[in-house]
């Protein structure tokens, strides 16, 4: 589903993505460890097509189309998710705006119907209810005043109403309390568990993990990975730490 | 379309300059379309004549004039304003006649995309493209013709409201007109004012007696026999005790129009306990990307809330126009009498806009609210003006400014001149003023959810607009979202 090969990227000419080659068949889901700058959240930006992110060799194709020739409005409608470590506020604009016009321009591209307003809210109302997010906080501007944990948990509800083919979801369990986690680790396996459908998660701890158990583990430093096994790879990861490795 | 228009100009401007060439008696030979070129008493006396004007008014038109002679263009706004030479312009050409086209197809495709990215329905396009023929079936159409026009009115009288032409109004309502006439605007309050006050070509009048609630929004839109006033409007609304209208002017299609200078006047008369709430949505031609050609739009907008506990809110969208130059004010005079403005100014390209308010607190109790959002992309220049002043009699005045900048792009400017006058010690005045430029941050969220730039960019402008947009009315507040996005299509990237 998607296939990253060779991948090297620089952001502002400094080399960080070196080399990385990695597959996530359909129907599974991945984590990505490693330290702090080993490249995880360029990875992430990198697939998202974030601008400023060069990639200067290799290659990525989701769904054996070229990703990396695609603008980032384009990788959405493709069906790829990118849940960002610190969503972004956006005044002024309600979630409930954001999100269905997002949706519908994501429709729009595809060639299918948009949601009718109705539609849409039946659709936000039941994501928000499973990710025990109160639906009025949707009717809020994007993200704006929202606590760190309530951030993540709005990245999941949009992620629920849109429905991607495969999400990579970079630190989506940071400044989540251990109620969240398991809510949140629920909602991944619910959202993206399907036979169809991926998942990266990249993220620093294995708590995560406990929950939204992935099919491989692997470990990325200094921009390639450096080592890929099954969930035991996270549990060995949290007790021995990354310096070996690095 | 540039061409034709060049084509009808001559025409008009030859035709008038043979018949400048006859000896004129103006007060006897009105069968003539076109007063000579330029600006004199005759020119005055021909207007008022041809509009068969009584008396008071040509002599209060004169008066203006005259006034006029003597004043200077202003010079204070942070404007680049080139030298208009008033004497190389017609001030009284009717009928100035749009160029008409045989169908949509001959219309400058730019527009029509426009047209069709603010859902303009297809009639409605011909009519505002001046199709041939066109007004009658769209009107049809539209409003169910002459009936819908019809009912409203009928509506409307039932209600007493009285909604004229201004030239109507002088001949049916002379009274109510001299008395409110120049009672808010004087004459010699500006240049641009008082040229206004001298060659007026049209307008509206608005009156609503006392204890009525308008029974509909009033728009310039509905007018019935509405015509082009062209570049000289005069707007004058009045609200009786107790009273309440939502009057609506504007058009978020992009209009064009040969005359370039526009020089307009509204005022408002509030009396005790009325409401007024004034929308406005301009969108004239800003000129090309490189600044050449566009309308001037220099307007003298001023509500007097004459009366205890009178309420006046100016809401204004402001994307179209080369130039800009508007404050619309309110004198807070009656006691407990409350002014409000909330404002969106966006340029683009070449555009300048000089634009604001003046909250004048005369009366106790009195309260103002303004909100500016201004929007620069581009090479343009965006200054927000405003004065609060409060005058020493004026116990417990309070005031909120806000007034947010948002850039796009680093060849823009943005400037916020406050003015704060205070002259009684018990006034609570509070002023918020941020900038900020659009962050690549929200750009990448909203267009890694599915976004294409321009509609990304479109959503965070709105957002930052929205405590302005919500204060317009429904059907208004979506065409204008619609608008500032179109308005701002290639400025990002």
């Amino acid at each position: 589903m998607l296939q990253i090969t060779n991948l090297h990227a620089t952001v502002a000419d400094k080399p960080i993505l070196n080399g990385l080659t990695l597959t996530v068949p359909a129907g599974e889901v991945h984590a990505i460890m490693g330290p702090n700058g080993a490249g995880k959240s360029t990875l992430a930006y990198v697939l998202g097509g974030r601008p400023g992110y060069e990639v200067t060799d290799g290659s990525a194709t989701f769904m054996g189309e070229d990703l990396l020739a695609q603008e980032p409005h384009e990788r959405a409608a493709a069906g790829l998710f990118l849940g960002f470590q610190y969503p972004v506020e956006i005044p002024g604009v309600s979630s409930m705006q954001f999100i269905r016009e997002s949706l519908n321009a994501q429709r729009r591209a595809r060639g299918e119907a948009e949601l009718s307003g109705a539609e849409f809210i039946r659709l936000a109302r039941a994501e928000a209810t499973e990710l025990g997010m109160d639906v009025e906080m949707l009717k809020r501007p994007v993200n704006v005043g929202f606590s760190g944990g309530e951030k993540k948990r709005a990245e999941m509800v949009q992620m629920g109403i849109m429905r991607p083919r495969f999400a990579v979801l970079d630190e989506t369990d940071s400044g989540l309390d251990i109620d969240a986690l398991r809510i949140v680790g629920a909602g991944i396996n619910r959202i993206m568990r399907a036979p169809d459908r991926g998942a990266l998660l990249i993220t620093h701890y294995q708590r995560l993990l406990e929950v939204a158990r992935p099919d491989k583990v692997h470990v990325l430093a200094e921009g390639r990975i450096v080592r890929s096994g099954g969930p035991e790879l996270a549990v060995e990861l949290e007790r021995e730490g990354y310096t070996e490795l690095a | 379309m540039n061409q034709e228009i060049a084509l009808k100009n001559r025409e008009a401007h030859e035709a008038a300059e043979k018949l400048a060439t006859y000896e004129w008696g103006f007060t006897s030979d009105i069968e003539s379309e076109f007063a000579p070129k330029g600006l004199s008493e005759d020119t005055v006396r021909f207007i008022s004549a041809k509009k068969g004007e009584p008396e008071w008014l040509l002599q209060w038109r004169l008066k203006g004039y005259r006034a006029w002679l003597e004043m200077e263009e202003v010079d204070w706004a942070k404007l680049h304003i080139p030298a208009i030479d008033y004497q190389d312009s017609y001030y009284y050409a009717e009928p100035k006649k749009r160029p008409t086209l045989a169908s949509l197809d001959e219309l400058d495709p730019e527009i029509r995309r426009t047209y069709e990215k603010l859902g303009i329905p297809i009639e409605e396009q011909k009519v505002l493209a001046g199709v041939e023929g066109a007004r009658k079936v769209a009107v049809d159409a539209v409003f169910d013709s002459v009936s819908v026009a019809t009912t409203f009115r009928e509506e409307l009288e039932r209600a007493g409201v009285i909604f004229r032409s201004i030239s109507e109004a002088v001949k049916e309502y002379p009274d109510l007109v001299r008395k409110y006439l120049g009672s808010v605007v004087p004459q010699r309050d500006n240049f641009f004012a008082c040229l206004n006050s001298a060659v007026f070509s049209d307008g509206t009048f608005v009156y609503i007696p006392e204890g009525v609630r308008c029974p509909m929004e009033l728009s310039t839109y509905f007018r019935i026999n509405a015509e082009n006033t062209g570049q000289f409007e005069r707007t004058l609304i009045v609200a009786d005790k107790g009273s309440y209208v939502s009057y609506l002017e504007g058009c978020t299609a992009p209009m064009r129009d040969e005359n370039q200078l526009h020089a307009a006047v509204v005022e408002i008369f509030a009396h005790e306990d009325a409401e007024v709430k004034y929308s406005t949505v301009q969108n004239w031609y800003p000129g090309d990307a490189e600044g050449r050609g566009g309308i001037y739009n220099f307007v003298t907008k001023r509500a007097m809330c004459s009366g205890a506990r009178s309420k006046v809110s100016w809401t204004q969208v402001e994307t179209g126009s080369a130039i800009t130059w508007k404050y619309p004010s309110c004198i807070l005079k009656g006691e407990g009498s409350v002014g409000e403005f909330y404002s969106v100014a966006l340029t683009n390209n070449r555009q300048q806009a000089d634009t604001g308010t003046k909250m004048v607190h005369i009366g106790a109790n009195t309260r103002s609210t303004i909100v500016s959002k201004g929007i620069s992309a581009g090479r343009s220049d965006n200054t927000y003006r405003g004065l609060v002043k409060v005058l020493p009699g004026a116990e417990n005045v309070r005031n909120f400014t806000q007034c947010d900048s948002l850039l796009l792009g680093d060849q823009c400017g943005s400037h916020t001149v406050p003015y704060i006058e205070v002259k009684n010690p018990t006034a609570t005045i509070e002023h918020e003023a941020t900038t900020s430029k659009i962050s690549e941050d929200q750009l990448f969220y909203a267009m890694a959810r599915g976004l294409d730039q321009e509609a990304a960019v479109a959503l965070i402008v709105n957002g930052f607009a929205r405590e302005v947009l919500k204060q317009l009315p429904m059907e208004f507040a979506v065409e204008a979202q619609k608008l500032l996005g179109i308005s701002l299509e290639g400025s990002v990237g």
